[in-house]
């Protein structure tokens, strides 16, 4: 690894070169690319949890790659001028010639594209034109309520999930098992809005535990921030966790009927022991399949919750952009979910290969 | 004094006895077997012995190990047992190992779960435990994962999952019947050694007579949930009391005599042909590896010829099927059936000249069609099928000529036996009179009775409509009987190929000798009766 690291910085000064006003590290890239393809394919000596996670980190660039060029070709290629669009159709013509030249529409394709990757890359996201100030900034902000709400509600619904499946699975036809099933077929039935407005009614009106709405902001202390966004959290999380229950359950009582189950328990291990420890981590794939999808839609499906509670999240920015045709802010948010849930794809890869050693020498 | 000792064992679930009043009884260093056919309660017996019969079954009378009643021990008690005093080996290596754990891992579980020593100690004892079942550490270190190793390796670590703690009692529910010959002929001697060297008693539960007739000190019939008969196995074997014995004994090593081939005229060629797997690349550039799964076999099918293919798994047999249904592509040389080549986009003109009939009679048909509809699924390749009361005569008298009836045609799958089901698949593969038909492994799920019967049903088949098939098994008293010809296949080459009976008795190619010891064989009764 050492070796690959000083290569790369020594090469890297050779071939950078300028586009538009950014220098842009072609060879960066494809040397990179090179480099992660020939190492996880290099059959010795490279333990096969690396060699994967390598092949996936080089999936992950190749598909954030694409995305970018996806999400960019879509809107070029969308019929009408970005900058008339934005400006809405009573525009003066010196208006919308002044914003194209703001947003370099002038300027060639491949030069726009490289321009708005490189900027990324860079963290300069460009300037709203709603609002005449960075998108990095405003995204940062909202990303500062959004990411801790997702993960808040996520661990929240493993926390209620997990147990809730294994009692269940544990207990398969029996009144406790029904009881469970009964409050998740609930839980899913049950729009997450119902929920949050109960909540409202019980703990901020009558019990007033909680505030009913806005976000205190992380300055005032972690849990006063984790405080104003505890209600939230449990209104996204109720739902998630109902289904994540229902998978476990499933996922667990198949496991719990494979051969390898009945060989523990001629070990001498307890039905429960037995399901500790060697059910749990085989049925993992399939919950861990489920958590990945919901983190992804938790950071960005959150938009009635937010509405409800009054959170400066991410949804919130998105519909805000939509309404007022900002579509550099749009773009942005776009490129920065999809980032999201390609990483998190990515860790949910990893995740299986750590569970499921068999997973480790595929691609 | 006796180690297991089971007396008027009855267990009923939902009020359906399986299994009524059976005694029998281990000594230490003692071997047993019981054997008998399917749903005969011979896996019930040995799951009672553990306690881990499914919940809702109730059991009766009692089943003393070292003078206690495992029937009378609580759960707690009964985990104390398991494992330490009681070690069991299942049948199906492949999927009796937790897949996301070490063997190590798997291997020092069974101490630790019994606190019987600290965990280095026990790392240590695991190790010694695995090189004794022929694992050594250097080659097969703790680390590795099950699925890293062969079958044959994986029962091994079962055997040392279950010795670890040396049980008085050890209990082997079909340890072999999932495996090679080759493979078989070795687990059995690590157990019979174990058996020895331990003074352990060995509880083994088997279909198949020949495995045990020259390993078992005892053998117990079983038939219906009940003992139908009991002796020291030299006694048992040279004077059957029981005629349900004697036809198991009779059944399981089945001749048949097949109709004389009747033309030479050639139908399936293969030459020279060669079937590759593509390997990942080693590096981006670089052109990717090959495996050649079968590599330069030619062979010669003629009509009405039978022909055998035997070989370990692994060998390419089931490569070479695919490559002759034409499924997958060849990357060297060809096949030809009656003269016209066979690759993956032929057309259905020869297509419906091939049928395959499978191993797995139930995993091969659509369970929610009925019968009628699943034998006439070859239709779709004929230009113009039969239709209305042809197509009902065509379903009938091919469903006669398997020895069902008629009204079969309308029930479900789920409806038959085992026996039955493969006689559905035949139906289905004779339906459109094909020239050539693939038995792939068709008779090895199925008890040696019912195997037996298909196998006579197979000659009537062959006198009725001159069948011409290519037989692929791995059980060689089988391929003997029911075969003109054969192909010894190893390594992806065919090594040996010949008449089956001049292959049989005088075999040429060192492979095909291994092959014919290591595959158990009933003593000749004939001889021994008249030596008693």
């Amino acid at each position: 690894m050492q070796g690959l690291f000083s290569h790369w910085r020594a090469t890297r000064t050779y071939f950078c070169y300028t586009i538009g006003n950014r220098r842009f590290f072609i060879c960066d890239l494809t040397f990179l690319l090179r480099s992660l393809w020939t190492f996880s394919r290099r059959p010795s000596n490279v333990p096969p949890m690396i060699r994967y996670s390598l092949k996936r980190l080089l999936s992950l660039i190749l598909s954030l790659a694409v995305a970018s060029l996806v999400i960019f070709f879509v809107i070029e290629i969308a019929p009408g001028d970005p900058a008339s669009f934005m400006l809405g159709i009573n525009a003066q013509p010196d208006t919308v010639a002044a914003l194209r030249i703001e947003l370099g529409l002038d300027q060639s394709k491949f030069a726009r594209y490289a321009d708005w990757v490189g900027g990324m890359v860079q963290g300069d996201f460009g300037t709203s034109y709603t609002y005449r100030t960075p998108v990095a900034g405003m995204i940062s902000d909202r990303l500062w309520v959004s990411l801790p709400l997702a993960l808040y509600a996520l661990i929240l619904s493993t926390l209620i999930a997990f147990p809730a499946g294994i009692y269940a699975a544990s207990r398969r036809g029996k009144t406790g098992d029904m009881a469970v099933m009964g409050a998740t077929q609930l839980g899913v039935a049950v729009p997450n809005f119902w929920f949050a407005m109960m909540l409202v009614l019980i703990f901020a009106i009558n019990l007033r535990w909680f505030n009913a709405g806005g976000f205190a902001g992380w300055d005032k202390g972690l849990l006063a921030g984790l405080h104003s966004l505890t209600l939230p959290a449990i209104s996204l999380a109720l739902p998630q966790a109902a289904i994540l229950a229902r998978v476990m359950r499933s996922a667990l009582l198949d496991i719990l009927g494979e051969d390898f189950m009945r060989t523990a328990r001629a070990k001498g291990l307890s039905r429960r022991q037995a399901l500790w420890r060697h059910g749990l981590r085989n049925a993992m794939i399939p919950v861990l399949t489920i958590i990945g999808l919901q983190f992804s839609f938790l950071l960005a499906g959150a938009i009635i919750i937010e509405q409800v509670f009054y959170l400066p999240g991410l949804g919130r920015l998105v519909f805000q952009a939509i309404s007022a045709r900002d579509l550099i802010v749009v773009e942005s948010v776009v490129m920065l979910l999809v980032f999201a849930v390609i990483t998190v794809n990515f860790l949910v890869d990893l995740a299986y290969a750590a569970v499921d050693p068999r997973l480790r020498n595929r691609t | 004094m006796s180690l297991l000792d089971i007396q008027n064992l009855s267990i009923t679930i939902a009020g359906i006895p399986i299994l009524q009043h059976v005694s029998l009884s281990v000594a230490p260093g003692e071997i047993v077997a019981v054997t008998g056919e399917s749903g005969s309660g011979k896996s019930m017996t040995a799951l009672a012995v553990m306690q881990l019969l499914p919940e809702v079954a109730e059991a009766s009378g009692t089943i003393s190990l070292g003078g206690s009643n495992l029937l009378e021990q609580s759960e707690a008690q009964m985990c104390a047992l398991r494992g330490a005093s009681i070690g069991m080996v299942f049948q199906e290596p492949m999927t009796a190992l937790n897949p996301v754990q070490t063997i190590g891992d798997q291997v020092m579980e069974t101490i630790l779960i019994h606190k019987a020593m600290p965990k280095p100690e026990a790392r240590q004892h695991a190790i010694d435990m695995l090189t004794r079942v022929g694992l050594p550490e250097d080659r097969f270190p703790l680390s590795r994962f099950p699925h890293e190793l062969s079958g044959g390796q994986r029962q091994r670590v079962v055997i040392a999952m279950a010795i670890a703690l040396r049980p008085k009692l050890l209990i082997a529910d079909e340890p072999t019947t999932a495996l090679d010959v080759t493979t078989q002929a070795q687990i059995l001697t690590l157990l019979k050694d174990l058996v020895q060297d331990y003074g352990m008693g060995l509880l083994m539960i088997t279909h198949d007579l020949a495995v045990v007739a020259d390993l078992a000190d005892k053998i117990v019939v079983m038939r219906r949930g009940k003992i139908i008969e009991a002796a020291p196995t030299q006694e048992l074997l040279s004077n059957m009391q029981q005629p349900y014995t004697r036809m198991l004994f009779a059944a399981s090593n089945h001749q048949v005599t097949l109709p004389p081939t009747p033309t030479s005229k050639p139908l399936l060629q293969v030459k020279d042909a060669v079937r590759d797997y593509a390997l990942p690349r080693s590096s981006l550039f670089a052109a990717p590896g090959r495996y050649r799964a079968v590599n330069k076999v030619s062979f010669t099918l003629n009509q009405g010829e039978r022909l055998g293919l035997v070989g370990e798994s692994g060998c390419g047999k089931s490569t070479l099927t695919r490559a002759i249904l034409g499924l997958e592509p060849l990357q060297g040389g060809e096949i030809l059936l009656a003269g016209q080549p066979v690759t993956p986009n032929q057309g259905a003109e020869l297509r419906r000249k091939m049928q395959v009939v499978f191993q797995d009679p139930f995993g091969s048909f659509n369970p929610r069609h009925r019968v009628d509809r699943l034998i006439t699924e070859p239709f779709y390749l004929l230009n113009d099928p039969p239709t209305g009361s042809a197509r009902q005569e065509l379903i009938a008298e091919t469903l006669i000529a398997v020895g069902l009836s008629a009204a079969d045609g309308r029930k479900y799958i789920h409806q038959f036996s085992g026996g039955q089901r493969q006689r559905i698949a035949i139906a289905r593969a004779l339906i459109t009179r094909p020239e050539l038909i693939l038995f792939d492994e068709a008779v090895s799920a199925l008890d040696v009775s019912v195997r037996a019967q298909i196998l006579d049903l197979l000659v009537e088949l062959c006198e009725a409509y001159s069948l011409t098939y290519l037989f692929i098994s791995h059980d060689l008293n089988v391929v003997r009987t029911i075969t003109d010809k054969v192909l010894v296949m190893k390594g992806g080459e065919i090594v040996e190929q010949g008449p089956t009976e001049a292959v049989f008795s005088d075999p040429q190619h060192p492979y095909t000798r291994t092959l014919l010891a290591a595959a158990p064989k009933l003593p000749d009764l004939s001889r021994k009766s008249v030596v008693a």
